[in-house]
This record gives C-alpha cells, sequence and structure tokens, in this order.
C-alpha cells in the first residue's frame, strides 16, 4: 500500500511534466482556434475566458468573403502540388541511380544532395529575385514552383535513396525473368513498396511549399492575384485591422490541413522525417 | 537521422553469388545492367535543377557583391566591378557588427533553449506510461505541424497589449505592470517572443528524434549499468550520452543552422525592430537589398552570413559522410 503510494509520488513530477509539456503544446493552437469561434465582443474584453460560451461562425465567414480567398487556395494548392509531382519524378531518378547502378562520381554526387539539403535559402532570395526579374519570371506561380522544388529535391532523394536500398534488387529480376520489362519491374515491383517513403517526401514538399513565406513574398509583388495563402495571412492584419477574430479564422483555415494532414500520418512524420533529418 | 533507421533497418539482403566467378567480391554489375550514359540520364534533371536553382544564384550573389548594384544598374543591367568595397563598407559598420553579435545571441539563446528542452522531454518520453507517451507525442506533432505564419500570427495575437491572454494572466498573477504592456514596442521583450517562438516550434522536432533515438539503446546496456550499481546520471552519462551523441551533433547544427530560418518569424511579427532589437543577419541582408535598394552591400552580408554558417555545415557534413561510409 505504502510503496504503491511512493510509486506514485515518484511518478507526480513525471506526470506535471508531461501535463505541462501538453499543455504548452497545445495551448497556441487552442486559442487560436477557440478565438476563431467566439463573439467579438467577448474577444474585445478584458477578461478573456478560457473556454467560448456562446459560438458563432461570424469570423470564418468574413474570412471566406475576403478578397481573393479561393484564388489564394487555388495558387497555394496548384504550387504545392506542383512542386510535390515534379520533385517526386527527378528524386526518384536520381535516387534509383544512386541505389541500383554503378557509376563514377556517385558519392560526389550524393555529396552535392547533402549540401544542397542545408542550402541557405534566406541568403539567396536576392540574387533569385533579380535572376526572376531578369529573366522575366516575377510575379508568377512557375517560380516559386521551381524554387519548392529545388527546396524539396534533396530530402526527396536521401529518403527515396534509402527506401530503394532496402528493396531486394532479386524482386525486380525474378520480374523481369517472368517477362517484365526493366521499368515495368520497377514499376510493378518495386513502387508499390516504395510507398512509405513517397509518402514521407510528399509530406515534406507539402509542409515546405504549403508554409513558405519569404520567397512568395519577395516574387510576387505586383501581380496579387499570384500571391499565395501565407503572404495573404501575414497580410491579413492589415485588410482586418484589429479583427482578431477573423485573423484566427483565417489561421484555422490555413493551418487545418498541415494540422489534419500530420495527425492521421503521425507513425509516418515521426519515422520518415527523423530518417531525412529534416523539419517542415 | 538515417542512422535510426540504419541501426534498426534489417541488414541488405546478401548478394547472391553468382556462379562461376570467382576471388574478388561480387559485383553488382550483371550482364542485364545498363552501362555507359543511362545513370548520368538518371541525375541530369536534379543536377540541372541544383546548378540553375542553386550554384547559379549563389554564383550570382558573389558577383553582385562585388559590383556597384543599386536600382538604376537592376534596370539598366550595367554593373561596374568594385572589388571587395562593399565588405569593407560593410565590415566597417558598426551596426552591421551589432547584427553579427544579435544573431549569435539569438543562435545562442535558441539553441541552447532547444537542446535542454528537447533532451528533457525526450527522456521524460521515454518515462511515460503507453497512454501518456502517445499523448505527449501527438501534441508535439500537433505544435510541430503549425504553420509557421499561423503560429506567429497567433503569438502576436498571444501577447497584444490590450487584449491578450498572457498579459492577462500575468496581471491577475499580481504583476500589475504587464496590464496593457506592448511587447513589441520593446526591444528585450520583442526579442523574448521571437525565442520563444522559435524554440516553441523547435523543440517538437528535436525532442521527438532524440526520443527515437533513445528507444534505440538497448535495455540490457541500462539493466547491466544498473547492475554494476550506477546512479542514474551516471547511466545518462556513460549509457545514454554516448549512444545519442551522433544524433545529438546532427539536431545541434540542423537547429543552429535553422536559427537562420527565423527571417520568417521575425519579417512577419516585428521587420527587425523595434529600432534594431530583432535584425538579425538574414533579415537585415534583406532589408538592405529590397527595402534601401542596396542589392550589392545586401548580397555582401548574404555571403558573409553563408560563410559564418558554414563552420556549423562542416561539423554537419563529417557526420553525414561518416554515416555515409557507414552504409557502404
Amino acid at each position: 500500500m505504502s510503496r504503491a503510494r511512493s510509486a506514485r509520488l515518484r511518478q507526480l513530477p513525471l506526470n506535471a511534466a508531461a501535463t505541462l509539456t501538453v499543455l504548452v503544446c497545445l495551448f497556441p493552437v487552442y486559442w487560436m482556434i477557440s478565438t476563431a469561434f467566439k463573439p467579438s465582443k467577448d474577444i474585445q474584453s478584458t477578461d478573456p475566458q478560457l473556454f467560448p460560451h456562446t459560438w458563432t461562425l461570424d469570423h470564418f465567414r468574413t474570412a471566406v468573403q475576403a478578397d481573393g480567398f479561393g484564388m489564394f487556395w487555388r495558387n497555394s494548392l496548384l504550387v504545392t502540388a506542383s512542386s510535390i509531382l515534379l520533385a517526386l519524378v527527378v528524386a526518384l531518378a536520381s535516387a534509383y541511380a544512386v541505389a541500383r547502378l554503378r557509376w563514377k562520381g556517385r558519392r560526389q554526387f550524393m555529396l552535392m544532395v547533402f549540401i544542397a539539403q542545408m542550402a541557405p535559402w534566406e541568403s539567396l532570395i536576392i540574387p533569385i529575385y533579380i535572376i526572376s526579374r531578369d529573366t522575366d519570371m516575377l510575379d508568377r506561380l512557375p517560380t516559386l514552383t521551381l524554387v519548392y522544388f529545388m527546396v524539396t529535391l534533396p530530402f526527396s532523394v536521401i529518403v527515396l535513396r534509402g527506401f530503394i536500398g532496402t528493396i531486394p534488387p532479386e524482386l525486380e529480376e525474378a520480374a523481369q525473368v517472368d517477362g517484365c520489362t526493366r521499368t515495368g519491374a520497377f514499376r510493378k515491383v518495386a513502387l508499390p513498396l516504395l510507398a512509405p517513403g513517397l509518402m514521407a517526401t510528399s509530406l515534406f514538399g507539402f509542409i515546405t511549399a504549403w508554409n513558405e513565406f519569404a520567397y512568395a513574398n519577395f516574387l510576387i509583388i505586383k501581380h496579387q492575384d499570384s500571391r499565395t495563402l501565407p503572404v495573404w495571412l501575414s497580410s491579413f492584419q492589415n485588410t482586418f485591422g484589429t479583427d482578431w477574430g477573423a485573423t484566427m479564422a483565417a489561421s484555422t483555415l490555413f493551418a487545418l490541413p498541415a494540422l489534419v494532414v500530420f495527425l492521421l500520418l503521425q507513425r509516418h512524420v515521426t519515422s520518415g522525417f527523423a530518417a531525412g533529418a529534416v523539419k517542415g | 537521422m538515417s542512422v535510426i533507421r540504419d541501426r534498426t533497418a534489417p541488414p541488405s539482403p546478401k548478394r547472391r553469388a553468382v556462379p562461376g566467378t570467382s576471388g574478388p567480391p561480387p559485383r553488382r554489375r550483371r550482364s542485364g545492367e545498363p552501362r555507359g550514359l543511362w545513370p548520368y540520364a538518371l541525375i541530369a534533371p536534379a543536377v540541372g535543377g541544383m546548378l540553375y536553382l542553386l550554384v547559379y544564384p549563389l554564383l550570382r550573389a558573389v558577383l553582385i557583391s562585388l559590383q556597384d548594384f543599386r536600382l538604376r544598374q537592376l534596370i539598366t543591367g550595367d554593373a561596374e566591378f568594385v572589388g571587395l568595397r562593399n565588405y569593407r563598407t560593410l565590415l566597417t559598420d558598426e551596426r552591421f557588427w551589432e547584427v553579427v553579435r544579435r544573431t549569435f545571441l539569438f543562435m545562442a539563446v535558441n539553441v541552447v533553449l532547444i537542446m535542454v528542452i528537447a533532451t528533457l522531454v525526450a527522456l521524460m518520453t521515454e518515462r511515460l506510461g503507453k497512454v501518456a507517451r502517445t499523448v505527449v507525442l501527438s501534441s508535439l506533432v500537433l505544435a510541430w505541424a503549425m504553420p509557421v505564419i499561423a503560429a506567429t500570427t497567433v503569438f502576436q495575437w498571444l501577447f497584444h497589449s490590450e487584449f491578450g491572454i498572457v498579459n492577462h494572466l500575468l496581471t491577475g498573477a499580481g504583476f500589475s505592470s504587464f496590464d496593457r504592456y506592448p511587447w513589441f514596442a520593446h526591444g528585450t521583450a520583442a526579442f523574448a517572443i521571437l525565442v520563444l517562438l522559435v524554440v516553441w516550434q523547435s523543440v517538437p522536432f528535436a525532442a521527438i528524434t532524440i526520443y527515437s533515438a533513445l528507444t534505440t539503446v538497448p535495455t540490457e546496456l541500462y539493466e547491466s549499468a544498473r547492475l554494476d550499481g550506477a546512479s542514474s546520471a551516471r547511466i545518462f552519462r556513460s549509457v545514454t550520452l554516448p549512444v545519442l551523441r551522433p544524433i545529438f551533433l546532427l539536431v545541434f547544427s540542423l537547429e543552429v543552422i535553422w536559427t537562420f530560418k527565423a527571417f520568417v518569424q521575425i519579417w512577419v511579427m516585428t521587420r527587425g525592430g523595434p529600432g534594431d532589437a530583432t535584425t538579425i543577419l538574414p533579415v537585415y541582408a534583406v532589408q538592405t537589398a529590397l527595402a534601401g535598394q542596396r542589392y550589392d552591400l545586401g548580397s555582401a552580408a548574404s555571403m558573409v552570413t553563408v560563410v559564418l554558417m558554414s563552420g556549423v555545415l562542416v561539423l554537419y557534413f563529417r557526420q553525414m559522410l561518416r554515416q555515409e561510409d557507414e552504409i557502404r
């Protein structure tokens, strides 16, 4: 009896720490969502309530009806999807070459990929701005697609190479013996086994492209119709002034896809991301 | 962190020795394997992308930093070379050195806090029961998934001077000086909030990574250490730490490099202000280039940043290459 109690007593600091961790992690997310559902008079009150008494969808209505809301969603989705697709195809080809074929310069190529993964993108804004300006690529979505593709590519190569390396080549050889072509064997045998790797890389591409702000902000200047959601959100306060309810509703809508995707794929997130040592 | 995976992954399948071949270890190349240009064709798009989107911009930045490049040259495109003049201007500017010092301070505070908190959270998570562990990991993942811009906006709202919950709680706890305290008007306060934001966003990744490394430590090691009568501090130092060393090194160098990514949070929250209080190097470079139209000075500042970063990168690459050799 007393032994059990002392064990529980020893567990106490541990559980307190765990509770604190959970609270600190979740509170900003919770506060964003709960503010978005509160009526304005409760938001602009000197006595904020932890739980909303009355719920309202007004702020979501304001956010959805804001100028260009649909267009920015479309732009973000378009850029995200196309950069992921491009990165997957290009990375798959390189990963296959590195994992399965022997050629001179393979080690050098991987070194280049590792360097590219650590590329100082924050320091390349100025030259990329100038290059885009010179080549008439400013204010255009394909420019963003290309940049996000390049940000995602190295991680994708590294992860996919790892996955291809664990698939025994004998499997494909057997398929080839059975009359498949080399490409056919890869597509029918190896590709399905690669699914977790493709998932991890798509996830990383999604996080990169969906969240990216700096390039979207500095490469899309005049043509407001080509803006993406992060830039829209950051300018939201200027548009809506002190309407924090609408701002939080817009943040919630913007964060929702990322939160849902992460939670659904949690297992892949923790293993897949750790595998490539990359943060979104 | 392929270390973890490589350790836990099943050993790669033995290659079939081709009957009849003797002597040297069986080579991968088989008769059906295409030789020559095929691999190079496969990597060509990736190499092309890296050359055009990374190497070329980097060279262009070096070039611009050696030129007299302002708004006029941006339009007419006839920039003149001025040698190292921009670097001289920069390195003799007291404000620039102030920014460099602040960058290192920002980096040190962030990285120390992230590493310490993440390690504690990882150690704690390992000791939790199954349900509690899942809850903690899920909330870490949720905080991690929060998009940067959304998190930044939420933090602005949390620390709002009039209706922010933080001021309300602090005032309620008896700190009446926080009544309507304008966090973003004071340099130190704004700096602290940015540190808090970056730490909040970075700890989940670091904690989860360190936690998954912890789970790879064989339990027999702990048991035998405990049988030998080692204290838990001693066990941490002599058993846990050596196993975690590569992971620590990787997380550490990544966190250092990611400090520079705080550009986005800073730009959205304070634009480097109030005054210069939150201006770190990337912010300074972009401010100089795009707001001040001094593309040459901005590029020079960016190049100094890259040089400073590569110091850390050397650590990272040594680790990566060591792993690379282990795989072979």
